[in-house]
Formats: C-alpha cells, sequence, structure tokens
C-alpha cells in the first residue's frame, strides 16, 4: 500500500502527461501480481466497493474528532477523504505492518453496511497520512487524481513495451487484477481468449493526405462523414456501442441496440436523420444536430424521434465468428456490401464509394462536395489489411478546404504540459459593425494549434507586455494582433454571445501585419453557416 | 490598580503596553516599537524607537536600507538592542525580557511585567529544533498572547528530514534537471539550506538574487550555508542538476525559463494541504514550517499554563475551541495585517 500511496500522492502534483506515464509505468513494472493489478483497476476506476460511501467515512470521524475541529478543518482542506486522512489519530506504534493493496482488496469486498464502520478504522490504524488518503480514495472511489483509463493503459503499454492498441483490446474483456493481461505483457504468456465477450476492438485510423496524390487504382474514395465514428458489436445476442476512444456509449443511442440481427463488429459514421439537408447518399442532419444527443444518460422519446440515430458501415471486423480482419479491404467490403441488404434500412446504410476516372477528377468531386454532412474524402488501399492505430500509407483522410477568417485576439490562457509556462490558448473575436463606427469585438472562437514554438514565445510576449486585467490563468489583452484562423465549418449556437460556434479552429497565420481594424466582421462569420 | 491586564490593549493593528506608551508589533509607524523579529509583517520600519534583539535590527537595517522597502523613513530611528535573557524597564513600570522564540534568527518572544502580572507575546514561534537560530523556551506567565497560522488539527509537520529526503530524491530523479525551492527570503530559505547541509548535500546551492544578501547576513551571524551562487552569474548548464532557492514571489514562469527542467518544490507549513500546493502549481511539497503547528501550539499552552490565552493571528476559531474543549479561558484578538501566505 505504500507504494501506491506514494504513487497517488505523486501523481496529484505531476502535471506533465509523460511524467504521469512513467511513474505509473514504473509502479505496473516494480509490484508484484495482484496488486499492480488492482491499482491499475483503480486508476481507471473499474473498482466499487458499495458498503463504503464517503458518509461511512465522516461517521467514524465523528466518533473521533470534536465536529466543531471537524466542520473548520473539511471548510479548509476542501476533500472529505484529505480531511479524514490527517485527522485520523495516527498510531505511533502501529501492532501491525501497513496492508498490501491486496489485502485492502479483500477486506474492503468482504464489508457491508454494518462491518464496514468496525473493519475500516483497523485498516485506517495501520496506515499513515498518505496511506489513509489512498485507502479513503480507493473505497469511495473517484480518484480525480487528472488521470484518465487511457492514460492508465497508455503506461500500462509502456511498462512492457506491447501495443496500447492489443491492450485496449483486451482491457475490455479483462477484470481487474487483470492477471491474463499482466501474464501476457510482462511474462510473455499468450494473449488473452476474448472472442465470446462483446468488446471493442481499436479502431483503424487515417493520416490526412497532406501533398500526396495516390492512384485509384491502389485506393478506393469514400466520402468522409461528419457524423461520430463508432463500432457496433453484437455476440451471442448482445450488442454494444462503442466510441472512438473504446467507450461504451450503448446508453446514449439504444435504438441501435437491437437491430442488428447478426452477430458482428461493424464500423461505421453515427449520424442522425435530418431534414436540414439531402445529400445523394440521403438524409444526414448536421453535426450540429447530432451533438444534441452526444454525452446523454437517458434519452427522451421525444430526442429519439426528432433526432434518430443511424450507422452508415463502411468496414466489417468480424463477421458471424470470424476475423476478417487480416483480409484486404476489397473483400471485408465485398462482405459488407453483401451483408447490408440484409441489415433494417431505418438504422443502417452502406457509405458509398466514390467513383473518379483519377485523382484530379476525384480532386473535382471534393470541392464540388455540398453536402454538410461530408467533411472530405476517405482514401482506403485496396489490399490493406484493417490494423489497429495509425499506420501510414494504408488510409488517408483528405478534408475539405479549410475555411478562413480574420479575428483579433482577444484573451489568452495558460497551456499545460511543457507550454505550462506559456500563454498558448486564444480567444478570438470579430467586429459586431464596422470598428471606426465604435464596433465592439464578440468571441467567436479558441484555438491553440497552428503555430510554430518561436511564434508561440513571441505571441506569449505580446500577451505579457498587452495584458489589460487578469482572471486565473486568463489574461485579456489590447487587441492589437489579428489571426486568419482556420476551421472546419460553422454553425449557429445559443450558447455563446456571438451566437456562432466553429469547428476546429486553429491558427492559420498570425497576421503581425494587419490593422485589427481590418478583421473580419460577425456578419463574414454567419454567411458561411451551413445547415 | 484597575482590573487584571488592563495595561495590555489589544488593537487591530498592534498590542499596546499602556503605561510604556509602547506597542508591540505595530503594524503602523509609532513612537516607541517593540519588535519580536523581522518579517516584514511584524517588523515595519518608520517608528520613533525600535526595541528588539541586535540580530533583528540588523534584519530590519538591512531590508529598509537596501530599497526592500520604498518608504524613505523606514530606517528605525533609533535602534534600542536587547540581548535574549535580557530585560529592561520600559516607562510606566513596565520591564520586558526578550525570549527566543526559536522562529527565525533573532525572534524573540516578549515576557512583560508589569504590578504582579505577567504576560507573554509570542510573536511567531515553533518548537522544532533549528539549526538557524535559538530555540523557543516555555515562560510561565498568567496571559500567554500565541500566534495561531496553523491552527487546525490538520496541520502536523512531519520531521524535516523527511522533506530533506524528498528534496534529495526528487534531485536525484532529475540529474539533468533541477529543483527549484520557493522559500521565504528571510528565515526558511537559510533553514532549508543548512538542513540540506546536515543531511549531506554539499554541492553549490543557487540563489535568487532576492535573498543573496539574507543569506550573507546570517552567515555573519555564524549560521554555516555552505558554497552559495547566483543564478543570474550562471548558465542553464552550471546548473543542471542542482538546487535553486527562490522567494515564492519570485518564482515566476518567466523567470524560471532560465532554469534547467526545474521541478518546482515549495518549503510551507501549507503544503500539508493538497489543494493549497496545487493551486500554486507545485510538483513538490515541502511540508517545512517556521510557525507551531496544531500539537505544538496546544502543547505549548498547556506546558506555559497560562491563567488566560488570547489568540493573535491564523486560525484562531480552532484553537478557541481547543481552549473551549480544555476548560482554559481563551480570547481571540484579530490582529489584522498579518500574512499567511509564504509562511
Amino acid at each position: 500500500m505504500k507504494a501506491f500511496a506514494t504513487l497517488l500522492d505523486t501523481l496529484v502534483y505531476t502535471t506533465s502527461r509523460n511524467r504521469k506515464l512513467a511513474l505509473i509505468a514504473e509502479y505496473l513494472r516494480e509490484t508484484p501480481d495482484p496488486d499492480r493489478g488492482w491499482a491499475l483497476g483503480a486508476l481507471t476506476g473499474e473498482l466499487d466497493f458499495p458498503a463504503v460511501k464517503s458518509s461511512t467515512i465522516r461517521n467514524l470521524m465523528k466518533d473521533r474528532v470534536d465536529p466543531v475541529l471537524w466542520t473548520l478543518s473539511r471548510d479548509f482542506v476542501g476533500d472529505t477523504a484529505e480531511t479524514a486522512s490527517l485527522l485520523w489519530p495516527q498510531d505511533t506504534d502501529p501492532q501491525d505492518d501497513p496492508p498490501s493493496v491486496s489485502e485492502v482488496i479483500d477486506l474492503l469486498s468482504g464489508l457491508n453496511r454494518n462491518t464496514a464502520p468496525k473493519e475500516l478504522p483497523k485498516l485506517l490504524d495501520r496506515l499513515d497520512a498518505n496511506g489513509r488518503f489512498a485507502l479513503i480514495k480507493l473505497a469511495t472511489g473517484g480518484m480525480r487524481i487528472g488521470v484518465s483509463a487511457r492514460l492508465a493503459k497508455t503506461a500500462f503499454s509502456q511498462a512492457f513495451d506491447v501495443s496500447v492498441e492489443e491492450v485496449e483490446e483486451y482491457w475490455h474483456a479483462l477484470e481487474p487484477p487483470y492477471t491474463e493481461l499482466f501474464q501476457w505483457a510482462a511474462d510473455g504468456a499468450d494473449p488473452p481468449d476474448v472472442s465470446n465477450r462483446p468488446m471493442f476492438r481499436p479502431f483503424m485510423l487515417a493520416h490526412p493526405l497532406e501533398e500526396t496524390k495516390v492512384n485509384l487504382k491502389d485506393y478506393a474514395a469514400e466520402w468522409k462523414w461528419d457524423g461520430i465514428r463508432v463500432q457496433l458489436v453484437r455476440v451471442g445476442g448482445e450488442t454494444r456501442l462503442y466510441s472512438r476512444s473504446g467507450d461504451d456509449i450503448s446508453v446514449t443511442f439504444p435504438e441501435l441496440l437491437d437491430v442488428l440481427p447478426i452477430d458482428a463488429v461493424l464500423d461505421g459514421e453515427l449520424l442522425v436523420r435530418g431534414t436540414s439537408q439531402g445529400g445523394e447518399a440521403g438524409g444526414a442532419a448536421s453535426f450540429n444536430a447530432l451533438q444534441q444527443r452526444l454525452g446523454r444518460k437517458t434519452v427522451s422519446k421525444k430526442m429519439l424521434a426528432q433526432a434518430p440515430a443511424f450507422v452508415r458501415l463502411y468496414d466489417a471486423l468480424i463477421l458471424e465468428g470470424q476475423d476478417l480482419r487480416e483480409r484486404e479491404w476489397q473483400r471485408r467490403r465485398d462482405t459488407l456490401e453483401s451483408i447490408v441488404p440484409k441489415l433494417p434500412d431505418s438504422h443502417f446504410d452502406l457509405s458509398a464509394l466514390v467513383e473518379a476516372r483519377d485523382f484530379d477528377h476525384l480532386a473535382e468531386i471534393r470541392e464540388g462536395a455540398r453536402d454538410d454532412a461530408i467533411e472530405g474524402l476517405m482514401l482506403k488501399r485496396r489490399d490493406a489489411p484493417y490494423i489497429a492505430g495509425r499506420k501510414v500509407g494504408l488510409w488517408y483522410k483528405w478534408k475539405r478546404d479549410p475555411l478562413l477568417i480574420d479575428c483579433v485576439l482577444m484573451y489568452a490562457q495558460r497551456g499545460s504540459g511543457k507550454r505550462s509556462s506559456f500563454y498558448s490558448d486564444y480567444t478570438f473575436g470579430c467586429w459586431d459593425g464596422d470598428p471606426d463606427q465604435g464596433a465592439e469585438l464578440l468571441p467567436v472562437g479558441k484555438a491553440y494549434s497552428g503555430f510554430t514554438d518561436a511564434e508561440l514565445k513571441k505571441i506569449d510576449k505580446l500577451v505579457r507586455q498587452t495584458t489589460l486585467n487578469r482572471f486565473g490563468p486568463v489574461r485579456e489583452v489590447e487587441r492589437t494582433l489579428v489571426f486568419e484562423v482556420a476551421f472546419d465549418s460553422v454553425h449557429s449556437s445559443k450558447r455563446h454571445k456571438s451566437g456562432l460556434a466553429m469547428r476546429f479552429p486553429r491558427i492559420h497565420r498570425i497576421r503581425w501585419d494587419k490593422p485589427v481594424h481590418e478583421a473580419d466582421r460577425i456578419e463574414a462569420l454567419r454567411a458561411l453557416v451551413r445547415g | 490598580m484597575s482590573a487584571p491586564f488592563s495595561w495590555i490593549k489589544p488593537h487591530t493593528w498592534g498590542v499596546e503596553i499602556v503605561p510604556a506608551g509602547a506597542f508591540i508589533d505595530p503594524s503602523r509607524a509609532v513612537d516607541k516599537a517593540l519588535v519580536t523579529h523581522g518579517h516584514a509583517d511584524h517588523a515595519r520600519g518608520g517608528h520613533g524607537e525600535t526595541i528588539a534583539t541586535p540580530e533583528t535590527l540588523a534584519i530590519m537595517e538591512l531590508r529598509y536600507r537596501t530599497g526592500a522597502s520604498d518608504d524613505e523613513g523606514a530606517i528605525p530611528h533609533k535602534a534600542v538592542p536587547v540581548e535574549y535573557g535580557e530585560t529592561i524597564r520600559l516607562a510606566g513600570g513596565v520591564d520586558a525580557t526578550y525570549i527566543p522564540a526559536g522562529h527565525v534568527l533573532g525572534s524573540a518572544q516578549i515576557l512583560l511585567e508589569h504590578a504582579g502580572e505577567r504576560v507573554v507575546i509570542t510573536g511567531d514561534y515553533k518548537r522544532r529544533a533549528d539549526p538557524t537560530c535559538a530555540p523557543f523556551e516555555v515562560t510561565p506567565c498568567d496571559v500567554f498572547i500565541t500566534e495561531a497560522t496553523f491552527g487546525l488539527p490538520v496541520f502536523t509537520h512531519p520531521p524535516i528530514a523527511d522533506e530533506m529526503g524528498k528534496l534529495l530524491s526528487a534531485l536525484e530523479a532529475n540529474p539533468e534537471g533541477s529543483v527549484l525551492v520557493g522559500a521565504y527570503a528571510l528565515g526558511k530559505a537559510q533553514r532549508v539550506i543548512a538542513e540540506l547541509r546536515a543531511a549531506g548535500h554539499h554541492a553549490p546551492i543557487y540563489l535568487h538574487g532576492a535573498m543573496e544578501k539574507m543569506c550573507r547576513l546570517y552567515e555573519e551571524h555564524g549560521v554555516e550555508l555552505g558554497e552559495l551562487r547566483l543564478v543570474a552569474d550562471h548558465s542553464k548548464e552550471d546548473m543542471a542538476g542542482a538546487i535553486i532557492v527562490a522567494p515564492p514571489s519570485a518564482m515566476s514562469a518567466t523567470w524560471s525559463r532560465r532554469l534547467p527542467s526545474p521541478v518546482t518544490a515549495m518549503a510551507s507549513g501549507w503544503m500539508r494541504v493538497r489543494g493549497r500546493a496545487r493551486q500554486r502549481g507545485v510538483e513538490l511539497p515541502l511540508i517545512i514550517s517556521d510557525h507551531a503547528d496544531w500539537n505544538e501550539l496546544t502543547d505549548t499552552i498547556g506546558q506555559v499554563n497560562p491563567a488566560e490565552t488570547w489568540i493573535t493571528h491564523g486560525r484562531e476559531e480552532a484553537l478557541l475551541r481547543w481552549c473551549e474543549l480544555n476548560q482554559r479561558r481563551a480570547r481571540a484578538l484579530a490582529l489584522v495585517g498579518r500574512e499567511e501566505e509564504d509562511d
């Protein structure tokens, strides 16, 4: 428990992602089974001990600390677990050694509401303040130490030099303490058998096309849809829907859970039906409409009726128990085309291929695409297997050229990680009228990429020299600098004062030369709203 | 004779010794001031007469002559040195004795005796051993006027050796980089350096320019600090693998860019609480304080065993509650203008 408590304590204070990864990886390498597996479960939020609640801890403290002193302390510290860990009467000569993580887990799992108040004190007595903090966090859940599940898995892959995609693949089928996962990664045992679980398979991802030209004999072209990438998995009749990061989002889209008639793992784009545009492939609403449905734990009937979801399929990974991922794209595509007619067209359609004579013709088609649900084109190598992650030369994304607008820097915020000493996140605005007639700037977006390190230094200096106001980590600056901002699309939004929200804004060029009154007006941006 | 202790009168800006026409640690300029120690929130300049230990007077002279304050009148007009254990007679038949407080170099408690009543005002104090100053002495009295900076039971300072261990292992883990320690320029910085030397760290330690003179003053008073260098005189490469000490107020992002990938540490009692450390962007919290922690505060009240405890600055509510629970007479004085942040 001491090593785990030290790990937690250090992670609390570490802001650099690389340092966090190194700390977790070192812990995972040096800690024996099953402690490290339980620790990994704790970090990824997969442990749950219903017998121990925050109120259990508060009640324990009531018997040990004067209530006035408790309240004064709790108010100052701001965290019940931490306050309790500091105020617990320290046993200066504990009878027993500090428990191991697995001993703690065993004890916690065996507790119920009646035994918890009797057993927890015995554990707390065996630990120091850091250990008590770790124990209470572990028992009550919700570490909140700035470590995401993804970060913990990445640390695992770094610790044992295995691919994070493979870790993801097995992860969802296993439970803490992940003994099989450690046996495979650390001891070279066979990978865990996961074929019978409705689990997530890591996605194959694309590189931007940039300056490359490809031969259409080798590559097939598809539209790139402006929805969210999903994986629909059905095994033994049980269906799950996963997002790009492997999160289970089944509850958010219940209409997709009992419509797949066969066991399969399918890759596609989730869109919602809408009337805002037709498009040749038919009936998808803008991303803005889809956004209304994201992140919900419960979905109203009205929502289901107004914005029903469907999946536009573009790949098949597994079909009726058969893993197709080793096969080349063309064969997977043939298989997919043969099964789509058997699926209900209310919830599925096929992402059509884009036929072109040659690359230049394809470029023309891309320029001409007007459907708002189209983000650009995908180019997929016809003989490529389905490989998790981003492998050069197999899949390309070729987005439509971005839209551009000139905005004025208004606020700057400090970055994180290696940028934490620089003002690197910029909020910019457009004029709400004629700047020479007293118009004001309204914020229209925020960006933190698209500039070089040298440019960052220069902007950082300007921010410090022209600060008007400070709001915590944010500085308001004099209006002196124009950014040419690139973005993929712009939508109406009630959330912003300007009434507009940009998608993927980034700094395209820094216009040191341009006077701020020549920056664009809100109307110019509004004219670019589609859908 | 009037009511007991009526010759001592607390104001929000200082404690008045009525018959003597003098004040203890006043935060405004007065004719006659008794100063417990050199921190700016206790020792301001501009008094007609300042009575303090020779070390405290030296510190005040350094601070107010060297531009630490813009106040032209800040130089003590008349400085009256009092050694530890020495008693001086003030006007109105009040005797004042200066007794070590263990807070920083020269820090004193002041024992006041008048009409058979004894009052001790602690100023700031701690009970831990500190190689840079004389240790606190328990002095029996009728009224004990105590600070309460860390007057909450969550504040228990760990042994300083533990914290030095944390600092040195962070340095070892970052051999190409450095560890930047934020430490108050008077007292904390010198204590950290002296404790590092005691822990066997003899490499040069780099200083922010703002604390050079105070370190020299400590050395002149016999506190050995080993080899100290100025950050400004050295390149990033020179400082690889080194400890750098700077006042917390100077630890800006722009200043620390000149250091080789620094881990940011802070030596302060507030580091006990994670939220406080995170708020300030501290990566390596070092729980080191020159104030008494909760147990020291309550133990000291028990040992001094006064008839009444008056609580000055800090978290007086919790300490009042403790006195209540332990059937001790107590009151809060609520002095204003005392800093808490960097202690």
